[in-house]
């Protein structure tokens, strides 16, 4: 915290010579040796240095892609097919990346629940949460333009969809959408456009990062009591406790990661996209990443274009807007009977949504017989979608706001000092 | 400027110059970043050569009745269908009335060819390329999100608000077609 002094004391001559000159390994100190950790955080803290390991091996292995991949509609595939065949080691890195950005998903879907279960957007921390939501919706573009850069079919007609979702703006749109492609539909420019982007992104998430890392320094971490650290006793180092037990739950990730990677580096994709782009033939089903399937049900919840494109791009604006929705003065929802069970219902809804967004529109949710023409009726995945898209809303837009007004909360614990020794003399 | 410049009062009884210097600064700075942000947001627009808008040639005798070709035209695929009497009934004796997009079937051939229709074979909502077949009105289908368009391209249900675009085209002889 900005409040606590630096006790870094440089001990040989070349780290004084820095020190005077350039006080970077004091910042490094300050920030992840000495740093206080409230001493009750949970394994739910652990996947922001989750994310940072994310980041750096999309990185890592996309600059190695690039070194072998080729941007141009006619050798993209072929090129993809090189790395993974014939390039050394190309598979590897290849399942890495790919797999690596569901992994990426992941990991920020935990830490966005986990902070919207504790509170973590609240004062002081709002701006820490919108940069948060930046890196989000950067990551999100990022994924999107890198799983164009494969050229199969899913790649090809995901890029005509969402760059067509722009064309519904009334007036500029189609002129937007022109500029965007490079032309008037989606080919080798816009293709090229989105390595080049594809490629910028991440630096520019990076840069984020900085600043979202930077802001939590400046007010310090949320705890799963929501309570703010009032004392030392509140508080231990970050290193060993904090870097040992991320360290501890990087170890676990990588083993899920490697699952994928080694046993089943396909499930995550698309068959389709094994088959090269084809702009005369959309596949029979076309279905976007995992990662954006809730959006995605959103989308097609909606019967008409542009309401369904404004209420796909609100769904990610009212995460930014959470901060001010929440009208509650307790920030942990452990202490928060009622709301808890609104957040966990609010889960559910994401996961559905995306099971929904995988799914034809028409297709029965589950069947209750047929009707006088032998066509089966039940109940529709639109219809599902469209249920779901409400409470969606509704959860941020009425619930947050108004049942903050109503609660009850339960009683909140002086200190977080408090809450750990009770929690111990219970066991 | 309130301030006195250099301690001096003709300083404060001369706020023009320093005026000036602020102002001139600024209006470069601004007419400096419009001129570099010109060019970069430009260069991302089709280029000439993507501009160069092709046409093509078809000979639609080609094309067996209930049938269609797809051929690609400025990156896009192009339906060429030649229509059944029965499919060109159902599209001229459709009521209007419902439609979205209403436009009678005439508008949307060329009279005495009423048994071709050329269309953009790119779906009016996102830009998938809509299947023949699986159709409720007989049309095509779009896998995307269900748009279902009739014997006339005409949309009569899903998401897509539009017609299925048919391009600008002449008949150079009998059957043959150019386009664009
Ligand atoms: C935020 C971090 C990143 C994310 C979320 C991400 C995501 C993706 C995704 C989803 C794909 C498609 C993979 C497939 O379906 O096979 C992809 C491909 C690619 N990415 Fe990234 N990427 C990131 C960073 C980078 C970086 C820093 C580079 C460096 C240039 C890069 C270069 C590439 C290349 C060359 C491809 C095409 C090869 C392939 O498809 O595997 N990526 N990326
Ligand atoms: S793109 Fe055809 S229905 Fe959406």
């Amino acid at each position: 915290m900005s409040d606590h002094p630096s006790t870094y004391t440089p001990k040989s001559g070349i780290e004084k010579w820095l020190d005077a000159r350039l006080p970077i390994l004091r910042l490094a100190y300050d920030s992840f040796v000495d740093y206080p950790t409230p001493k009750n955080l949970n394994y739910w803290w652990t996947f922001g240095g989750i994310l940072s390991l994310c980041l750096g091996i999309q990185i890592i292995s996309g600059i190695v892609l690039a070194m072998h991949y080729v941007p141009h509609i006619d050798h993209a595939f072929d090129s993809l097919e090189r790395i993974r065949r014939d390039v050394n080691g190309g598979w590897l890195i290849q399942f890495v990346h790919s797999n690596g950005a569901s992994m990426f998903f992941f990991a920020v879907y935990i830490h966005m629940f986990r902070g919207l279960y504790y509170g973590s957007y609240k004062a002081p921390r709002e701006v820490l949460w919108l940069l948060g939501c930046v890196i989000y919706f950067l990551m999100i573009a990022t994924a999107f333009m890198g799983y164009v850069l494969p050229w199969g079919q899913m790649s090809y007609y995901g890029a005509v969809v969402i760059t067509n979702l722009i064309g519904a703006i009334p007036l500029v749109g189609p002129s937007i959408l022109t500029w965007l492609q490079g032309g008037f539909s989606v080919d080798q420019a816009t293709l090229n456009r989105f390595f080049s982007l594809h490629y910028l992104l991440p630096f520019v998430i990076a840069g984020v990062v900085v600043l979202h890392v930077w802001a939590l320094h400046v007010v310090g971490q949320n705890n799963p009591t929501g309570v703010e650290i009032k004392s030392k006793e509140d508080t231990v180092p970050f290193t060993p406790y904090a870097t040992v037990k991320d360290a501890a739950a990087m170890i676990l990730f990588l083993m899920l990661f490697s699952v994928f990677v080694f046993f089943m580096p396909d499930a995550l994709g698309h068959a389709d996209n094994y088959v090269k782009a084809n702009p005369l033939q959309t596949p029979a089903h076309i279905v976007p990443e995992w990662y954006m399937l809730p959006f995605y049900a959103i989308l097609r919840a909606i019967p008409d274009k542009l309401i369904g494109v404004i209420a796909m791009f609100a769904a990610i604006a009212v995460i930014f807007a959470l901060p001010w929705l929440d009208t509650s003065k307790v920030k942990s929802m452990r202490y928060r009977p009622v709301m808890r069970w609104f957040f966990v219902l609010f889960v559910i809804t994401c996961c559905l949504l995306g099971w929904c967004g995988g799914q034809l529109p028409e297709d029965l949710v589950f069947s209750l017989g047929t009707d006088d023409h032998g066509n089966a009726i039940g109940l529709k995945v639109v219809l599902l979608s469209q249920i779901l898209t409400a409470y969606y809303f509704a959860f941020f837009l009425i619930i947050m706001p108004w049942i903050g007004l109503k609660e009850e909360p339960l009683p909140v614990p002086a200190s977080i000092s408090e809450a750990v020794l009770a929690n111990h003399a219970k066991h | 400027m309130s301030e006195p410049v250099n301690g001096t009062v003709e300083g404060h009884d001369d706020p023009s110059r320093r005026d000036f210097i602020y102002i001139a600064a600024g209006a470069a700075a601004v007419g400096a970043v419009a001129a570099v942000a010109v060019p970069l947001i430009g260069q991302m627009n089709p280029a000439a050569d993507t501009l160069a808008l092709a046409s093509i040639e078809y000979d639609v005798g080609k094309v067996a009745e209930g049938q269609q070709v797809v051929v690609k035209w400025r990156g896009k695929p192009l339906f060429v269908r030649h229509r059944t009497a029965a499919e060109i009934q159902e599209a001229q004796g459709a009521d209007l009335g419902g439609m979205k997009d209403p436009q009678p079937d005439s508008d949307r051939v060329k009279a005495g060819k009423e048994q071709y229709l050329v269309l953009v074979g790119v779906c009016t909502h996102l830009g998938c390329v809509p299947n023949m077949g699986g159709s409720e009105f007989g049309g095509w289908f779009c896998p995307c999100h269900g748009s279902d368009y009739d014997t006339s391209g005409r949309i009569r249900k899903g998401p897509a608000p539009k017609n299925l675009e048919v391009p600008e085209y002449a008949f150079l002889s009998d059957t043959k077609i150019k386009v664009g």
